[in-house]
C-alpha cells in the first residue's frame, strides 16, 4: 500500500511539469459552449465558430472548443483554464455563462472575453467584457412577411375567408427575447394580410419535442392556419408536418421534415461576430462593447424559402422588404402599425439595464417607433399587442 | 476441424466437465486483489488504445497524456480535480450508510438539490440581515435540515407502509427539481432570463471563506473531515454496526432487539442530511447560484463510487478519484483532439467495465479443466 501511495505521489508530482509546455506564440482563441452540436442552439454557434478561424487563416493550435460547459462555476474554471493556456480571446455562448464570464475578466484583465445573449456589458463597463446580440426581429419580421403572402394566396384560393385568418406561434417562456421576435413576426404578416391575428401557446421551455409538438397540434384545432415557433426542437415543424398546416421555423431550415410544409425559416448568423471579434483582438482594434448583427451586416439571415409552398413573388418581395429595413425605410415596431388596448402608444419605458428591482429605465418610443436592440442589443421588447392573444 | 469436434462431443459425452468452473475465493490477500485491478486497469488501456487507433488514428500515448495534462496540469486543474473529487465524495457518503442498509436511496440528487435551494434562500433572504459568521451556519443548518427532511419522507413511508424506497425516492428528486424551477420564477435575475445568477457579487455574503488564496481549501476540507467521521460511524459506533445488521437481515435485527423501522428512519435522516451539506457547499462554495440541474447527476454517480468502494469510505477516496479523473481527461481528450465527447465517453465506459469487470476476478476464480492429452 505504501508503495503503491508513493508511486501516486511521484506521479501526480511529475505530471504537472510533463504537461508543461513552451510558451505559445501568437493568438490563441477559446470558445466555450453549453452543449456539443446535437443542440441546434450551439451547433449555430460551432459551425459560425469554425466558418470565422477558417477564413481568417487560424490554425488548429490557435482556437480551443470547451463544450458541455454547465452555466455554474464550471464556466469561469473553464474560462480561467483557456486563459492559463495562452488564449487572448474567450467567448461564451449562452445566456447563464454571463457572471462567471464576468467573474473572469475581472481576474484576466489583459484577456478579452465575448458573451452572447447577454445584458451586462454596458453596465458592468469593463474594458474587456463584451456582450452581443443580433436585431433578429428583422428576419422574423421577413419571415412573418412571407407568412402574410401564404395566407393571402390561401384566401384567394377560398380554402378560409380573410375574417378567419389566424396564425399559431409556439413560445418557449412568455419573456422579452420571445415576445419581440413573436410579435416582429406578427407584424411582418400584417404588413401584407391587414386581417390576420395571431395565437401563442408558451411550452416553458427551450428544448421540449413533446410539449411543442403538442402545442402546435392544440393552435391547429383551434382554427390556426399556419404555425411559427421560437423553441429550439423539431416539434412544431413535426405536427405542421403532418397536419399539413404551412410552419415558418427558426435558426434551422425544417425542409426536410416538411417538405410540403416548411415555408420559411430566420436565424441569427455569428460568423460576422466572430470575425469581428478576432479581427480586433489580433490587431488591438477596438470591439463594439454591444455588438448587435443585423440583416445589413449578415448578422441576421432568412434561409430555407420553400418556393413550392411560398406564394408566388415571396422571393421578390422578401428582397425589397429587406433593402427597405436596412435603409430604414420600414421600422418593424413602427408604432403607426399596431395598438395596444385599442390605443397607439407614444411612449414606453423599457427595462433595459439589470438591477434588483426590475425598474423600467428607458424611454424606447420615439420618432413614431420602438427602438428594439438600440440601448443595448439583447431584445427588451415586451409589449403585448391587440392581435396577439396567449392561450393556456 | 471435423476431427476435432468428433473428439470434444466423444469427451462431452465420457466426462460431461464444462470448459471451466467458477468458485468463490475463500480469502483474497489485499496484494492479490490489487494485483487484479492493475491487470484489469493494463488490458483497459491496451483494449482503448486500440479503439482510439482504429476509430480516430490518433497517437494512444498523446491521449492518455492528454487525460493526465487535463487532470494535472496546472495548479487550477488539480485544485478542480480536487474540487470535483471532494464534491463527489459528500454525496458519495451521504448515500453509503443508506446503501449499507439496503435502502435503495436514489434520491440523493434530489436530496442535495432540496439543500442547496435552502441555503440559496437563505443568501437571498438574509444576505444583507445576517453577517457572515451567522448566515454561513444558518445556512449550514437549513441545509441539513431540508436535506434531511428530503430523506425521512421516503423512509417513514417506507417504515410505516412498506413503500417501494427506489420509486419514492426517485420521485423526490423531481419534486425537488421543480420546486427549484418554481423558486427561480422568484429570484430570476435579469427578470425574464430563467436564470438567477451569481447571488451577492458584490457583498459576498453567505459565501464560504476562502482559506489562503484557495477558494476550494475549506470545501475539500470539509469533506475530508467528513470521510474520517463517516468511516468511524459505520466501522466503531454502535449505530453503523445496527446498520449492518439491518442490511444484512432485517429478521436478524428484530430477533437481537433493533428496532429496524428507527435504524430506517435515523439512517436516512443521516443520508439525507449529508445530501444537505453537499447543496451547501456547491452553492455557498462553489456556484452561489442555482439551477435545476446544479447538482449535475452527482446523486446517481455517487451510487457507482459508494459500490465500487464497497461501502469502505476511505477506498471511495480512490473511486471517486478514478471517476473524476476519468471524467475530467474525457473532456480534456475531447477538446484537445477537437472529437466529440462521445468517443471519450466511449473510453471511460471501457475502463469502468474492466474495474467493475475485476472485482468479480477478486470475489471468485476460474478453474480451467485440462484436457487429458491422451483422449485428444
Amino acid at each position: 500500500m505504501k508503495k503503491l501511495l508513493a508511486l501516486l505521489l511521484c506521479l501526480v508530482m511529475v505530471i504537472p511539469f510533463a504537461g508543461c509546455s513552451e510558451e505559445e506564440e501568437g493568438f490563441k482563441v477559446g470558445f466555450i459552449f453549453l452543449h456539443d452540436e446535437n443542440s441546434t442552439y450551439d451547433k449555430n454557434f460551432i459551425d459560425a465558430a469554425k466558418a470565422a478561424t477558417e477564413k481568417l487563416g487560424l490554425s488548429e493550435d490557435q482556437v480551443v472548443f470547451k463544450v458541455n460547459i454547465p452555466e455554474g462555476a464550471e464556466c469561469y474554471e473553464a474560462a480561467a483554464e483557456l486563459a492559463d493556456d495562452g488564449c487572448d480571446l474567450i467567448f461564451a455562448d449562452s445566456f447563464g455563462h454571463e457572471d462567471y464570464m464576468i467573474q473572469a475578466a475581472k481576474e484576466f484583465s489583459d484577456v478579452t472575453f465575448c458573451h452572447a445573449t447577454g445584458t451586462k456589458a454596458h453596465t458592468e463597463k469593463l474594458p474587456n467584457y463584451f456582450n452581443a446580440f443580433a436585431s433578429i426581429y428583422e428576419g422574423r419580421y421577413l419571415a412573418g412577411v412571407a407568412a402574410g403572402m401564404k395566407i393571402n394566396q390561401m384566401i384567394e384560393e377560398g380554402k378560409f375567408t380573410a375574417d378567419k385568418a389566424k396564425m399559431g406561434y409556439v413560445g418557449a417562456f412568455p419573456y422579452a427575447e420571445v415576445k419581440s421576435g413573436l410579435t416582429s413576426f406578427y407584424l411582418g404578416a400584417k404588413s401584407v394580410c391587414p386581417t390576420v391575428t395571431m395565437e401563442v401557446k408558451y411550452t416553458n421551455s427551450w428544448f421540449d419535442i413533446s410539449a411543442e409538438k403538442e402545442a402546435a397540434n392544440a393552435l391547429i384545432s383551434d382554427g390556426c392556419i399556419l404555425v411559427s415557433q421560437h423553441a429550439d426542437s423539431e416539434g412544431a415543424p413535426k405536427a405542421c408536418a403532418e397536419a399539413g398546416v404551412p410552419n415558418v421555423a427558426y435558426n434551422i431550415d425544417t425542409r426536410e421534415w416538411g417538405p410540403d410544409t416548411a415555408l420559411i425559416s430566420s436565424k441569427i448568423n455569428w460568423q460576422p461576430y466572430f470575425e469581428h471579434i478576432i479581427d480586433a483582438t489580433m490587431n488591438d482594434k477596438e470591439i463594439t462593447q454591444d455588438y448587435c448583427g443585423s440583416l445589413a451586416d449578415g448578422g441576421v439571415e432568412i434561409l430555407g424559402l420553400n418556393e413550392t409552398v411560398a406564394a408566388p413573388g415571396t422571393k421578390e418581395k422578401l428582397e425589397e422588404v429587406k433593402q427597405k429595413l436596412i435603409s430604414g425605410e420600414i421600422k418593424v415596431f413602427d408604432t403607426a402599425t399596431f395598438t395596444k388596448d385599442g390605443a397607439t402608444l407614444t411612449e414606453y419605458m423599457a427595462d433595459v439595464d439589470s438591477d434588483a428591482e426590475f425598474a423600467p429605465d428607458t424611454q424606447a418610443i420615439s420618432e413614431g417607433y420602438f427602438h428594439e436592440s438600440e440601448f443595448r442589443s439583447a431584445p427588451y421588447f415586451d409589449i403585448d399587442i391587440d392581435g396577439i392573444t396567449t392561450i393556456e | 476441424m471435423n476431427n476435432n469436434g468428433t473428439t470434444i462431443n466423444k469427451n462431452a459425452q465420457q466426462i460431461h466437465e464444462p470448459l471451466f468452473q467458477v468458485t468463490k475465493r475463500a480469502y483474497t490477500t489485499w496484494q492479490k486483489a490489487w494485483i487484479i485491478r492493475a491487470v484489469a486497469i493494463a488490458v483497459a488501456l491496451v483494449i482503448c488504445a486500440v479503439v482510439i487507433v482504429l476509430v480516430t488514428g490518433l497517437n494512444p500515448l498523446n491521449v492518455y497524456g492528454t487525460m493526465f495534462e487535463g487532470n494535472f496540469g496546472t495548479e487550477r486543474k488539480i485544485w478542480n480535480l480536487l474540487r470535483e473529487i471532494a464534491m463527489l465524495l459528500c454525496v458519495s457518503l451521504a448515500v453509503t450508510p443508506a446503501f449499507k442498509m439496503k435502502f435503495w436511496n436514489i434520491g440523493a440528487e434530489g436530496q442535495s438539490l432540496i439543500g442547496a435551494l435552502a441555503s440559496v434562500a437563505c443568501m437571498i433572504y438574509l444576505g444583507d440581515k445576517l453577517p457572515n459568521g451567522v448566515l454561513i451556519p444558518v445556512m449550514l443548518i437549513s441545509s441539513v435540515l431540508a436535506g434531511a427532511l428530503w430523506g425521512l419522507i421516503p423512509a417513514y413511508f417506507k417504515a410505516k407502509f412498506n413503500t417501494n424506497e427506489t420509486l419514492f425516492t426517485l420521485m423526490m428528486n423531481y419534486i425537488a427539481m421543480q420546486l427549484v424551477a418554481f423558486c427561480i420564477v422568484f429570484w430570476e435575475n435579469p427578470k425574464n432570463s430563467n436564470n438567477v445568477g451569481v447571488i451577492n457579487s458584490s457583498s459576498k455574503s453567505g459565501w464560504l471563506p476562502v482559506i489562503g488564496d484557495q477558494k476550494y481549501l475549506l470545501p475539500v476540507l470539509i469533506v475530508a473531515l467528513l470521510t474520517a467521521v463517516m468511516f468511524i460511524y459505520l466501522r466503531y459506533s454502535k449505530q453503523g454496526y445496527e446498520i449492518s445488521v439491518v442490511g444484512e437481515s432485517q429478521n436478524t435485527a428484530k430477533y437481537v432487539g433493533i428496532n429496524v423501522k428507527k435504524v430506517v428512519l435515523r439512517t436516512m435522516a443521516i443520508s439525507g442530511a449529508i445530501c444537505g451539506i453537499a447543496g451547501f457547499l456547491i452553492t455557498s462554495g462553489v456556484d452561489h447560484s442555482i439551477r435545476s440541474d446544479t447538482i449535475g447527476g452527482l446523486g446517481f454517480t455517487a451510487i457507482m463510487v459508494s459500490w465500487l468502494a464497497k461501502f469502505n469510505p476511505i477506498y471511495m477516496v480512490l473511486s471517486s478519484f478514478l471517476i473524476v479523473f476519468l471524467e475530467i481527461g474525457a473532456s480534456s481528450i475531447a477538446t484537445d483532439f477537437k472529437l466529440n465527447e462521445s468517443i471519450a465517453d466511449v473510453l471511460t465506459g471501457i475502463i469502468l467495465f474492466f474495474i467493475i469487470g475485476s472485482e468479480f476476478f477478486i470475489q471468485y476464480k476460474l478453474k480451467f479443466h485440462k484436457r487429458d492429452k491422451k483422449e485428444a
